[in-house]
């Protein structure tokens, strides 16, 4: 079962669960940010988008001391999965699960479109149902999007293939003029070092019909979904 | 007691409202305004027995909450009774 966390302000916490049970047929439930624990059959965690406690103070900042999140922190200490989206990347950045921070978007504009953004890692469980190279279509929505990891974190993160997406052109390649809000190295999602957090900052549950404008995301929540099946 | 808590972006963390601030300055005629980093200043009320444990309090909650060690210094400006 995929435990769906929902604090207050969270708003792709039923866009997540529509996208892993309607589309993917897998068991996601909503879990409430007050609850000390996950339930027992959780085999992995979904942080979803939204403006957890209105932002107050930095983006993620607050839902970080969130009860549930000591739970999800244990989680991921146990080598459980743990998927951050938008404001889930942000939440993980703050508590800690995944390097570097997520700062106020380049041109200070909140951006919503679709972007693409280029696999640089094919690994379980979040990009096992694609190839390394391979480019995705999918939107994003966010004000503090720009991911800052200090030079030497950069170069760690880029040695220990924790990047797992960049912004890139149609055609896969990377340039600044693909880069929507200025992140470094055009970094659009990472993974922790042991390789079972990722974060990243376009919503793949927004991008899982055609009727939605493209269906790309699957690729990310299919691997995910087959991630915790396969752990059951 | 009271204290003043200044949280900034560290200087390596580009400020773009502070950029858009000094474009700004420039449109109103202060050219003379070079550059500007925006950061936050918190007012809190403390229940502390003196100076001392009020600074290691203020140290711990700005490490944990205030700011973001990874992007963020703060400095505790002032402490009053």
């Amino acid at each position: 079962m995929l435990a769906v966390v929902q604090f207050p302000g969270s708003n792709d916490d039923r866009d997540m669960r529509f996208a892993f049970k309607a589309v993917l047929g897998a068991e996601a439930r909503l879990v409430f940010h007050k609850a000390s624990e996950l339930p027992p059959d959780t085999r992995g965690v979904v942080i979803p988008g939204g403006f957890s406690y209105g932002d107050y103070l930095r983006c993620g900042a607050m839902a970080q001391y969130s009860p549930i999140m000591a739970a999800v922190k244990r989680f991921a200490d146990a080598g459980g999965p743990v998927l951050g989206v938008c404001n889930g990347f942000q939440v993980l950045c703050e508590s800690g699960l995944l390097p570097g921070a997520l700062v106020r978007n380049h041109g200070l504009h909140f951006i919503c479109e679709f972007v693409h953004v280029r696999v640089e890692r094919a690994a379980a469980p979040f990009t096992s149902r694609v190839a390394a190279g391979d480019v995705l279509r999918i939107p994003i929505k966010h004000g503090e999007g720009c991911y800052y990891a200090e030079p030497g974190l950069l170069d760690e993160l880029e040695q220990g293939g924790q990047i797992v997406l960049r912004y890139c052109e149609v055609d896969g390649s990377v340039s600044a003029a693909a880069n929507p809000n200025g992140s470094v190295a055009n970094v659009a999602g990472v993974r922790s070092a042991r390789g079972n957090v990722m974060g990243l900052m376009p919503h793949p549950e927004h991008a899982v019909e055609p009727a939605f404008g493209g269906s790309d995301g699957i690729a990310i929540l299919g691997s995910f979904a087959d991630a915790v099946r396969s752990a059951v | 007691m009271k204290a003043l808590v200044y949280v900034t972006l560290k200087p390596d963390v580009l400020d773009p409202q502070g950029k858009a601030i000094v474009r700004a300055s420039a449109q109103l005629g202060y050219d003379a305004v070079k550059a500007v980093r925006q950061g936050k200043l918190f007012e809190l009320e403390l229940d502390a027995a003196d100076e001392a444990a009020a600074r290691r309090l203020l140290d711990e909650f700005s490490d944990k909450l205030l700011a973001n060690p990874v992007i963020e210094d703060y400095r505790v400006v002032t402490i009053e009774p």
